[in-house]
């Protein structure tokens, strides 16, 4: 390097910003999200083994993950969703639609391979309508998709009332009850293998890059070339197609379809993600910790009815948990302004 | 700005005209004064949760704990009644702002000092007020014959021909349209939702507007509180669930643009009029009550459809001008 060309005397005003990058990668890695969220989560699991004998029995623990698995596969399109500055209210809708569309074809004589293409193209067509409607008409993401919330599910009761589906060929209770080997499920591998593709997505490609650029500034991200309206079309697309995916595992474990399936569960996984340290104003996020904060939340669900403590207090629990992950940042950082000045 | 905005609610209340039209071509009894004054009656607490979910959108937030906040309200207040039969009901009806109004402003609060985002926060209190209401009532119900006669007979009481229950959403459409185009308090509200940077310069605190608009929804949530318990005599932990929605579409149709400092009391009171006549035209009109979300769901789509239609036209003619000058 020149000695003579760039050097600036270090003034205070251009050394302010450097001592933030010269922390010692351990350090950055403990005083990560990820790293908060990975003691925390060791933390519930040692005092679920105080709270109940019953605990760490292999195949309670087995049990134990389809507390989280079928909301995670959703969790991971929704925090790219959300990241890019977007949000999908509808995801829970999304799989009262295809449940009761796959339920409808079965009706129809449809085998397991046709329900999971017509569950899987259900909801890429919700995820595309959501899309259009986000991307291509640039609505607030946040009506259209209570209104489609309202509109998917309101389709299911058309077609339901009050009525069930059931009768699942034999052959469909895999992907819900089946186990790959010993206490591993089926829906256990696809959660690995659904964080390893997301994890690649997000963080190994342009896409992903792009995902980040838009959430931190779509108008920058656009003059940059960024097709902006295409990348949220496909987010959407992709988180209607992960909610099919979810609801394929879910019909499949419980055998059954019934237009009041999945109620609810936008705001878990929309808690989710955010626990998972992703930035609900968007921009920001990590896979590793929309993995681990599932585990947290399926482990304190556990947990808690190990205890039989009731599912509605649980919820009391997940929204305080939504809050405070919110607000604990935010009061740090303002702690911690106060302190250097 | 201002023509344009009564025009679209002049066409909203045209559709709604037609609408009703459409429904007296083939059930004329739908269309008699007594029938459609008892729709007004059955929309009452829509009208009166959409009131104060405007004041909340216009500041740029939203608020979707509103239908928790009346089941809890609701729910206190019934219990307070069951067990103490000799409170008096206006000191109920108090009892019952004053506690939505509280829960209000804790959402309030947490917007205000600590800059969460209001869908977060009104998300994350929508199910731990519904929670709450287990905890108190260990899950049981108050039925119709543990509350007192006086409880119950309010909304039903009727006062120059109209009960009671749609006396006070009238009063409630008064009051706001009067608080939001006649007093500072209302100039805030659309200030900071139309430009909050703006109106920082202005002088106008954001974050303090912002928490007193969640506490008027609040208080608005707790009165409907109280009704609802009232008119329907049983209070119990799911009632209302899901009516956040509804109010959210009553002010999506009513054309309160949810980006903020866009909207109207007219509109309001209109779009929640539009989904009480589908609700209570789909029984008369022998269509399944099932249908009843999915219409909502489109209406929803259609009026943010049009919404943002409207909303882009008069910066195309402005350009145009612009050109030939």
């Amino acid at each position: 390097m020149n000695h003579t060309d760039t050097t600036q005397p270090a003034t205070p005003a251009n050394r302010a910003p450097l001592p933030d990058r010269m922390r010692s990668p351990l350090l950055r890695v403990v005083a990560s999200w990820e790293f908060l969220l990975v003691v925390v989560a060791i933390g519930i699991f040692l005092l679920n083994m105080q709270a109940s004998p019953y605990f760490l029995d292999p195949w309670n623990l087995s049990d134990a993950t389809f507390n989280f698995t079928e909301k995670a596969m959703i969790a991971f399109a929704m925090a790219l969703v959300i990241i890019s500055g977007e949000i999908d209210l509808s995801v829970a809708s999304i799989i009262a639609l295809v449940s009761t569309c796959m339920g409808f074809a079965v009706q129809m004589g449809a085998d397991t391979g046709m329900l999971i293409v017509i569950g899987l193209l259900v909801g890429a067509a919700c995820g595309a309508f959501n899309g259009f409607l986000v991307a291509g008409l640039g609505l607030p993401s946040i009506v259209v998709t209570i209104g489609t919330l309202s509109l998917f599910r309101g389709i299911a009761y058309i077609v339901l009332g009050d009525k069930a589906y059931s009768g699942y060929p034999e052959s469909f209770a895999f992907f819900g009850q089946g186990y790959v080997w010993w206490v591993i499920t089926f829906e256990m591998v696809l959660f690995v293998v659904l964080a390893l593709l997301f994890y690649v997505l997000l963080h190994r490609t342009s896409f992903g890059r792009a995902t980040i650029a838009i959430g931190n500034n779509p108008t920058t991200a656009l003059f940059s070339g960024i097709r902006v309206s295409r990348v949220k079309f496909i987010l959407f697309v992709l988180t209607g197609i992960m909610s099919a995916v979810a609801a394929i595992c879910l019909t499949s474990r419980l055998g059954s379809t019934r237009p009041s399936i999945a109620v609810g569960w936008e705001l878990e996984i929309v808690t989710m993600v955010v626990l998972g340290g992703v930035n609900i104003l968007g921009g920001s996020g990590t896979i590793p910790g929309v993995v681990i904060a599932a585990i947290i939340m399926g482990m304190v669900t556990f947990g808690f009815g190990l205890l039989n403590v009731p599912g509605i207090v649980m919820s009391i629990f997940i929204g305080l948990l939504l809050i405070t992950v919110i607000a604990l940042p935010i009061i740090i950082r303002r702690t911690r302004l106060r302190m250097t000045r | 700005m201002m023509p344009l905005k009564l025009s679209r609610d002049a066409l909203l209340a045209l559709v709604l005209i037609a609408l009703v039209g459409l429904i007296y071509l083939r059930f004329p009894a739908f269309a008699s004064p007594a029938s459609l004054l008892g729709v007004f009656n059955d929309t009452s607490i829509l009208i009166i949760l959409a009131l104060g979910q405007m004041t909340v959108v216009l500041t740029r937030c939203i608020d979707l704990s509103m239908a928790s906040n009346l089941a809890l309200t609701g729910m206190c207040t019934a219990m307070l009644n069951a067990s103490m039969p000799s409170i008096p009901i206006p000191v109920l009806v108090l009892a019952a702002l004053a506690i939505g109004a509280l829960l209000g402003s804790i959402n309030g609060l947490l917007v205000w000092k600590l800059d969460i985002p209001p869908i977060v926060v009104t998300l994350g209190t929508l199910t731990i007020f519904r929670g709450i209401i287990f905890l108190i009532s260990d899950g049981q119900w108050v039925n119709a014959h543990e509350m007192s006669p006086a409880f119950k007979a309010l909304p039903r009481a009727e006062f120059a021909g109209l009960p009671m229950l749609s006396w006070v959403a009238v009063t409630c459409v008064i009051c706001l349209y009067l608080l939001l185009t006649r007093t500072p308090l209302g100039r805030a509200f659309y200030a900071v939702g139309g430009n909050p940077d703006a109106a920082v310069y202005t002088g106008i605190n954001v974050g303090k507007n912002r928490f007193n608009a969640f506490v008027l929804s609040g208080a608005l949530s707790g009165i409907a509180g109280y009704l609802w318990v009232s008119r329907y005599a049983v209070a119990y932990v799911d009632i209302a669930a899901g009516f956040e929605l509804d109010v959210v579409a009553a002010c999506v149709i009513g054309g309160i643009s949810i980006a903020g400092g866009t909207g109207t009391v007219v509109g309001a009171v209109l779009g929640a009029l539009f989904l009480g006549v589908i609700k209570n035209a789909l029984p008369v009109v022998n269509i399944s009550p099932f249908w009843q979300q999915a219409i909502s769901g489109a209406a929803i789509i259609i009026a943010v459809v049009f919404n943002a239609r409207s909303a882009r036209r008069p910066g195309r003619i402005i350009l145009k001008q612009a050109e030939r000058t």
